[in-house]
């Protein structure tokens, strides 16, 4: 193929702040090219992107684009009509896209003029089909966005751009909410469209599907890019060294013979409003010394299942005991006295107290110890001294222990969780997706957390949608699908993967 | 009983409702367009006021009906200027925005009054609209002096439920305002202005507010005094809720509402021997509560209501 230049990125900088996001990178991206983006969490890929379409005002650089005769011309910078009109389409990692109208109304929105007293849909919807017959990209066009499925409303964002005759197509983590197959079938179909001239870039933290689908690799690290390479001569372990800048240490996992039975489900089904908080006759069985995998597509009874397991939902039936003790009467303290350690999905609402100090968080679960309180009083240099110690164990880092929780980065804040939870001792532990949106360091020290945990007698339940997580760390996995759980039997990828999307494997 | 349905039956009681309607149907309309796109209007009993002295004001200088109409909606659409400068741009809360705006318009417009005639007991009387008289519609039985005996404002109240619903449901420009009100990132991605669209949603939604305001001094009565809006803008928030956002559920809430006020009118003179007067004056808003109890359960709020939106931050 001739290599025609489709978009360059020259001395891109951008500072939020003393922060510094993006220091001078430079990028090539040819005609028909999928390059692959990678870094860790605040390596600074979606700044870069965002600066590419106009959300972001570069301190410095420039961009040029390619028009259709392959021309390059500079990209006017802050406008994101600027880079939809030049060809340059985005996929947010978090969709943009209105739920309250439908698919079409979504992707024709800013491309007919707001004043005319008429709109010409017919057209609109068969430009759409045509779009959705050549790519095989198919979503509902009549139903509101609201009530479409994930995969489909990433779909949706990719026809947005494909409408606005996108010649370069940005991803931002497009596979971060799919089921490995509906991940396969997305980067199939961007194969395909790459043959008639389709340029993409997409932002990923999956090695696997880097490898897989892309053509070429750049490597982002501290806001600098630090390494490019073509696909074909990378290598896992070299790519991820580029990454954190040193080998990671792989986590150590040793194998162990199941204890006692430490959580039970019986029969147990929770109502709710939404399919992600329902659970329809669950039976679970957690062991000492064992970590059991939870893997399934978002928002199908996860939500429900860690309610029931933290005591936050009341069963509508069944039964459920802890320690061999059935909890006749669940709450989110008879579970935190019965012995669960909770690291919730939402660690900034649900794990901490933003406007309460990091000390004052670490003790939140253990309020009625004498050794923080006597008669209700605080024993404030007791707190003190446990938030230092803690914060030196765990690797707390932060503006202190008396600073408001919510001034630490997300990392920071789970391993403040953490130590809450594991200087308890819990016998059980509910992880709910806890390494989302970590880097690949502190996801890392999670792992290793939970597998000392495990060694020191604990059961686990850890859901993840990450199913590699779980893979790699649970002894045996469940799949979760329509508030149902079926034992998967194997470390089978592609078993699960057809499990959690709901067909026979 | 045989009174309530005579009442019932009779075209002096729809008549009465469509006409306490009217001013209900602008203010719902206009809160329904600055909700849609995410912006909550508090500023809506200061409107009213605001409508009412400007158009009262405007034909008692020389204006003339309709200009008196056009200069309502002028100052409507600058007080919900300053609410959008506030709300959107500088991102202020929209609650406190907006009741201040409401204190500053009631006060500027009586403050405005009271410099104008300082020395008057009584107000001064303009000429208001008069009934339309169409010829032969208006003396069909029943149908004739409910609808075709109201004055031009309500028929163009009538006529906005119709345009607010075609801008909303067939235009490009509300599939915009409505997918700004949900997830403002969408219309930024699709390179459309977030503040323009709210901005002008609000200055068109203010306008139409100060048009409930101005069928008040130019229709419904014939001159301007204090207190006459009394409370009708915060009905209308409310309102906007049971009609969950819609033009056509807005103009039944509405009705509903002028049906409740002209019935408690009625009952009041049939039973007033037998009940105090002010159980019938509380009877509409007792109703309206319970009606919004019951619809705003199942409402589903603009998801960006309430909430600023900042460009560049994601």
């Amino acid at each position: 193929m001739a290599e025609l230049t489709a978009l360059r990125l020259i001395g891109l900088s951008k500072c939020f702040g003393s922060v510094i996001a993006n220091d001078n990178v430079s990028l090539t991206l040819a005609k028909g090219e999928v390059l692959a983006l990678l870094g860790e969490n605040g390596a600074g890929k979606t700044t870069l992107m965002n600066m590419l379409f106009g959300h972001y005002l570069p301190d410095a650089g420039r961009v040029e684009v390619a028009d259709e005769t392959g021309t390059l011309h500079p990209l006017p910078l802050g406008h994101p009509q600027a880079a939809l009109a030049a060809g340059v389409g985005m996929v947010h990692q978090h969709f943009a896209l209105a739920e309250n109208i439908n698919a079409l109304d979504n992707i024709t929105l800013g491309s007919e003029p707001l004043l005319a007293l008429k709109r010409d849909r017919r057209s609109a919807r068969a430009k759409i089909e045509g779009i959705i017959e050549r790519s095989g990209l198919s979503a509902p066009l009549n139903v509101p966005v609201g009530r479409l499925s994930v995969g489909e409303r990433q779909r949706v964002e990719i026809l947005k751009a494909l409408y606005r005759d996108a010649r370069i197509l940005v991803l931002d983590e497009p596979t971060a909410v799919l089921t490995p197959q509906e991940a396969d079938t997305l980067f199939e179909n961007i194969k395909a469209m790459t043959k008639d001239g389709l340029s993409v870039i997409f932002i990923s933290h999956k090695l696997r599907e880097v490898l897989a689908f892309s053509d070429r690799i750049a490597v982002l690290r501290h806001g600098k890019k630090v390494g490019e390479m073509a696909t074909a001569e990378a290598d896992e372990k070299a790519i991820a060294r580029m990454m954190v800048g040193a080998d990671t240490p792989k986590v150590a996992r040793r194998d162990m013979a199941p204890g006692m039975p430490i959580l039970k489900l019986s029969n147990v089904s929770v109502g709710g409003r939404s399919q992600r908080d329902r659970l329809k006759g669950v039976n679970l069985t957690v062991h000492a010394h064992e970590i059991l995998g939870v893997a399934g597509i978002s928002g199908n009874g996860q939500s429900g299942l860690a309610n029931v397991i933290s005591g936050l939902a009341q069963p509508e039936g069944g039964s459920l005991s802890v320690n061999d003790t059935l909890v006749t009467r669940p709450g989110p303290g008879a579970m935190v006295r019965a012995g669960v350690g909770r690291i919730p999905e939402d660690r900034h609402h649900e794990g901490i107290v933003g406007a309460m100090s990091v000390a004052e968080n670490m003790v939140i679960e253990r309020l009625d110890d004498p050794a923080i309180q006597s008669r209700g009083l605080l024993k404030r240099d007791a707190i003190q001294a446990n938030a230092e110690k803690l914060a030196k164990a765990y690797d707390v880092r932060g503006p202190g222990v008396t600073a408001p929780s919510r001034l630490l980065s997300g990392g920071n804040i789970q391993k403040l969780i953490l130590a809450r939870v594991f200087e308890r001792g819990p016998r059980l532990i509910l992880a709910n997706q806890p390494t989302r949106g970590l880097d690949m360091g502190a996801a890392a020290e999670v792992g290793r957390r939970l597998l000392e945990a495990r060694a020191r007698g604990a059961g686990v339940v850890l859901i993840s949608e990450d199913l590699d997580e779980i893979l790699g760390l649970a002894d045996r996995v469940v799949v979760i699908r329509d508030g149902n759980l079926v034992e998967a039997g194997s470390h089978d990828r592609e078993k699960i993967g057809l499990m959690m999307a709901g067909e026979p494997a | 009983m045989m009174d309530l349905l005579n009442i019932l039956l009779s075209d002096s009681f729809w008549a009465a409702s469509l006409r306490i309607a009217t001013p209900l149907i602008f203010g719902v309309l206009g809160a329904l367009i600055c909700e849609r796109a995410g912006v909550l209007n508090l500023g809506i009993e200061g409107i009213f006021v605001v409508g009412a002295m400007c158009g009262w004001m405007a034909v008692w200088l020389g204006a003339g009906l309709w200009g008196g109409v056009l200069f309502a909606a002028l100052a409507g659409a600058f007080f919900g200027l300053l609410h959008a400068i506030l709300t959107v741009p500088l991102g202020l809360s929209q609650h406190v925005s907006g009741l201040g705006i409401t204190l500053f318009a009631t006060s500027v417009s009586y403050y405005t009054y009271r410099t104008a005639l300082p020395n008057v007991s009584s107000p001064p009387r303009i000429e208001p609209f008069q009934a339309l008289d169409i010829p032969v519609l208006s003396d069909l039985p029943f149908l004739g002096p409910v609808l075709f005996q109201q004055t031009a404002l309500t028929w163009l109240a009538l006529l906005m439920v119709g345009l607010v619903w075609y801008v909303m449901n067939r235009t490009a420009l509300g599939v915009a305002i409505k997918a700004v009100g949900d997830n403002p990132d969408s219309v930024d991605a699709q390179g459309l202005s977030v503040y323009g669209l709210r901005m002008g949603a609000i200055v068109a939604g203010s306008a139409l507010m100060a048009l409930g305001g101005a069928f008040l001094t130019m229709s419904a009565f014939d001159a301007f005094f204090f207190g006459m809006v009394n409370g009708r803008g915060w009905v209308c928030i409310a309102l906007v809720i049971f009609a969950s956002w819609r033009p056509g559920k807005a103009l039944l809430g509405a009705l509903l509402f002028g049906a409740f006020d002209a019935l408690q009118v009625r009952l009041q003179t049939e039973m007033g021997a037998l009940v105090p007067g002010q159980v019938f004056l509380m009877a509409p808003y007792i109703l309206s509560i319970i009606a919004l109890v019951i619809a705003a359960r199942s409402a589903d709020y603009p998801r960006a209501l309430l909430t600023p939106w900042f460009k560049g931050q994601r």
